[in-house]
């Protein structure tokens, strides 16, 4: 009895198991599924060709991908080279200090700090003493939610650099800052590159940080020195207004973006697995 | 690098100097950033913690037009999602890092384990839209009139589930934020799993054990130090979750036992209502809010960091 009792312990357990990566799929199912079926509904040329409507009115979202796009970009130019700089001192030039020790503990946190809170920082920061919302905020914020996944990444990879490599480029005579560039750089590119397009996947749908910087524009703008409209914003007040065809706007938006994001997320995946290969 | 320097090319020793300097500037930077970001929200909220004192997190009086601000409404709503998603998520994910360890076969580990993870890089605007055109309308239509027909009068749990069923409310945010935190819980889950020594779980395999008894009585206490980090990691992104609780919560700033009802959660008050602060102590109540939540994200974190960092085993990761 006892032995039947601890097998159907068992089956159960494995049951429940099973059970639980059913339900995990489920959702990662049903959420494709619906964003692809309602945002395929929606999509049209207009799409990338005309500007956000007022309600009521037919329109597209190319001021909002364009604003995306120069945020997002700018917030790459800002957070790689710090990420990447800090992340070089943690893996190299400071290793075993504890100034590293305490900046990887305090950059772990900072990966999972709520962006919103983010968000209101770059508001006090900017925002406040210029006196109005522009997509430079908005830029920063996401730079800073940036950063911490750069600084993670470079990191590792460059750990994973053998000593012996290191070694080498010493005995040659090489200055040390010359090994880490000419040498170490290359050999952790592959990891870094990963650091960076994983972190692009994420700022690219953080909305957040948006909120009470970027804000939005109704508008076409190229100014960042303005409120920028940008795809997480306009969809989340798309989504949130009574107009079906601001829902449907919202709908094709959150396709193209999650779209995006997913293929970034299966290139970067493949790609690692090829190179551990 | 004490060596004599006199071998090396001449910009050697200035750039050494010159490259150490920039990449520790950048290192401080990230540190000057976490500690900048807490300072600013101290200052942003003074007016309020002066104003208020203790009231500001025992009262639940929220009124923008009176300029009265209790913020116990969005600490409790926040509180309750974020457990009861961990009371959602973690069972699976033990489930699911389990079946990616030991029961699945070894060709499926690699797919199934990255579906799971793909859920963490769904962007949260996404979840909160599919919450609230989808999954809200299916808890108002299927699950909550069983809920309040069924346990609505059971005695002690039944106040939990009186009210109308309208699909937003603490239910389903937390139901949203438990399957957002699984991909988190599930993967260092399994990583540990898999980090287990092979000879403990041979010794069990000889000694008869069956499956859930390796699990019960080898993994789980050699990896619980772990498994518990990896909790304090999802309870501290279910905290700070903004978009999708903002959608399903439903902005509302009652008080109430009743899973069923709208609530508040302090991302999403913040969301919802910064950029309609008309006044500096509205503004300065929400600036509060946000710095309650990132001190209580930081402890959080800091626990789960701790934890996970005893079993020495967390590379690789970016989450």
């Amino acid at each position: 009895m006892a032995l039947f009792r601890r097998k159907l312990v068992d089956v159960v357990a494995l049951l429940f198991a099973s059970a639980a990566t059913a339900f995990g799929l489920v959702w990662l199912i049903w959420i494709l599924w619906t964003t692809a079926v309602q945002g395929a509904a929606a999509l049209s040329p207009a799409l990338f060709t005309q500007m956000t409507p007022p309600p009521g009115e037919s329109g597209g979202l190319l001021n909002a991908f364009y604003g995306s796009g120069v945020m997002v970009l700018l917030a790459l130019l800002i957070g790689t080279p710090l990420g990447i700089a800090a992340g070089t001192y943690l893996a190299e030039h400071g290793r075993h200090s504890k100034l590293a020790a305490a900046v990887g503990f305090i950059n772990d946190i900072l990966l999972s700090a709520p962006s919103i809170v983010i968000g209101l920082f770059i508001y006090e920061l900017v925002v406040r003493p210029t006196g109005h919302f522009s997509g430079f905020a908005g830029a920063l914020a996401l730079a800073m939610v940036l950063l911490p996944i750069v600084v993670r990444t470079t990191a590792e990879s460059l750990r994973l650099v053998p000593n012996t490599m290191r070694e080498a480029a010493f005995a040659l005579g090489i200055p040390r800052w010359r090994v880490t560039v000419r040498v170490l750089f290359k050999a952790a590119l592959p990891g870094i590159l990963t650091g960076v397009l994983l972190g692009l996947a994420r700022i690219a749908g953080e909305t957040a940080p948006l909120l009470f910087t970027a804000l939005n524009n109704q508008f076409w703008s190229a100014n960042v020195a303005e409120p920028l409209a940008n795809i997480p914003v306009v969809i989340f007040q798309y989504a949130m207004s009574p107009y079906d065809q601001w829902h449907a706007l919202a709908w094709a938006g959150a396709l193209v973006l999650t779209a995006f994001v997913l293929f970034l997320n299966l290139v970067v995946r493949v790609l690692a697995r090829g190179a551990k290969r | 690098m004490t060596a004599p320097l006199t071998a090396a090319p001449r910009n050697g020793a200035g750039g050494d100097r010159a490259f150490a300097s920039i990449t520790a500037g950048a290192a401080w930077f990230v540190l000057i950033l976490l500690g900048a970001a807490a300072a600013s929200m101290a200052w942003g909220g003074r007016l309020a913690f002066e104003t208020f004192g203790w009231g500001f997190i025992t009262s639940r009086d929220w009124d923008p037009v009176a300029g009265r601000f209790g913020a116990l409404v969005p600490i409790y709503g926040t509180i309750v999602t974020s457990l009861l998603a961990l009371v959602i998520a973690v069972p699976v994910s033990i489930g699911i890092a389990l079946f990616l360890t030991d029961i699945a076969p070894r060709w499926l580990r690699g797919p199934i384990g990255m579906a799971i993870e793909l859920l963490a890089a769904i962007p949260s605007i996404i979840y909160g839209m599919w919450g609230l055109f989808v999954f809200a309308p299916f808890m108002a239509a299927h699950v909550e009139p069983w809920l309040s027909d069924h346990l609505g009068t059971a005695p002690l749990i039944g106040a939990m589930f009186v009210g109308p069923p309208i699909g937003i409310g603490l239910l389903t945010a937390s139901i949203v934020l438990g399957i957002m935190i699984i991909p988190f819980i599930a993967t260092v889950s399994r990583d540990v799993f898999s980090a287990v020594p092979p000879q403990l779980k041979e010794a069990a395999v000889a000694l008869g054990s069956t499956r859930w008894e390796i699990l019960s009585r080898v993994t789980l206490p050699y990896t619980r130090s772990a498994i518990v980090g990896a909790m304090f990691l999802g309870l501290g992104r279910a905290l700070g979750e903004t978009m999708a609780v903002t959608f399903v919560l439903g902005n509302a700033h009652d008080l109430s036992l009743s899973l069923l009802m709208p609530s508040n959660s302090i991302a999403a008050a913040i969301a919802n209502e910064f950029t309609e602060a008309d006044t500096e102590l509205y503004r300065s109540s929400l600036i509060a809010l946000a710095f309650l939540l990132f001190v209580v994200t930081f402890i959080v974190l800091t626990i789960a960091r701790l934890m996970l960092m005893r079993i020495g085993r967390n590379q690789g990761r970016t989450h």
